[in-house]
């Protein structure tokens, strides 16, 4: 009698990876809201302040940013396309813009904080402590709200790079783009959280 | 093994919401350089809205995802405006 061969395939459960993956996106959403939420309170208590303090803000970086993260946005979404229409090539280069957009986004955030650091104005400085409490909280709010979305422009831009070089290897390919999908996924949460911070912080004055 | 078929967005598609997502900032930019008092904050939010719906609905592929996790987003988002409004009655009103 001859035996079948064993046939090792890798467990795979797309559609839990997926599932995963918005559930992770809804605790993201939670957390930027509970952070909305404190804004708009904050926001109610002292308009004036926030009026005052928001005409600080840089609106052209805010502009430039919004419209590099938009476009990124559509980039990735058209790397995945592309992947599943099995062309390689301009999946790569595509998701290659993506990163390149975040690498943007992330300089003009320099500058725009750098800037603001140079007038002394940064989290725990003199300058901030003196402040009236409306600014200050609309500072601190500011601050922490952009530098964490920051944060989420890195790490997305990580799993990004990862994506490309397993797209470029083959092990994300058009029979298998989980990663991919996920990874723009994560992506399009960062360009949703922007699409709210960009007008409360930056018009809304 | 479950592997999906996920929906192949066009790049026209795409292209076509880019387009949009770009004028409705245009359009936000513009509308809140004027002092329309409260209105600007209304407008503002109305349009991050309609942006965050195009970004949801077809970058991230909500339109033709499963039914379950649609309904997941329709509920937090009912839960973020429930949360917001329990907030503002208990402020504008205590």
């Amino acid at each position: 009698m001859e035996e079948k061969p064993l046939h090792h395939e890798e467990p795979r459960d797309d559609f839990a990876a997926k599932m995963g993956m918005w559930l992770f996106i809804f605790t993201e959403l939670l957390l930027f809201a509970g952070l909305f939420l404190v804004y708009s309170v904050y926001r109610f208590q002292y308009p004036i302040f926030f009026h005052q303090a928001a005409l600080e803000l840089n609106v052209t970086i805010g502009s430039l940013n919004t419209i590099v993260l938009l476009i990124s946005s559509m980039t990735v979404a058209m790397s995945l396309t592309a992947l599943q229409k099995d062309n390689k090539k301009l999946a790569l280069t595509l998701l290659f813009i993506t990163i390149l957009c975040a690498v943007i986004f992330l300089f003009n955030k320099y500058i725009e904080w750098g800037t603001k650091f140079e007038e002394g104005l940064y989290p725990g400085s003199p300058l901030m402590l003196k402040l009236e409490r409306g600014h200050l909280l609309f500072f601190s709010l500011y601050f922490f709200m952009t530098g964490l979305h920051a944060l989420h422009i890195i790490i997305g831009m990580i799993i990004l790079l990862i994506a490309w070089f397993k797209i470029k290897k083959g092990t994300v390919n058009p029979g298998k783009f989980m990663l991919l999908e996920n990874g723009a996924l994560y992506w399009h949460l960062v360009d949703l959280i922007w699409i709210f911070l960009f007008p409360l912080f930056y018009l809304i004055t | 093994m479950n592997v999906i078929e996920s929906h192949v967005t066009s790049y026209k598609t795409l292209g076509i919401i880019l387009l949009l997502l770009l004028l409705l900032t245009t359009i936000t930019i513009n509308v809140t350089s004027y002092n329309l008092k409260l209105w600007n904050v209304a407008i503002a939010l109305g349009i991050a809205g309609v942006k965050g719906y195009l970004v949801l609905t077809y970058f991230m592929h909500l339109k033709y995802e499963n039914r379950i996790i649609r309904a997941f987003v329709l509920v937090v988002f009912t839960l973020f405006i429930t949360i917001f409004a329990i907030t503002f009655i208990d402020y504008l009103y205590r």
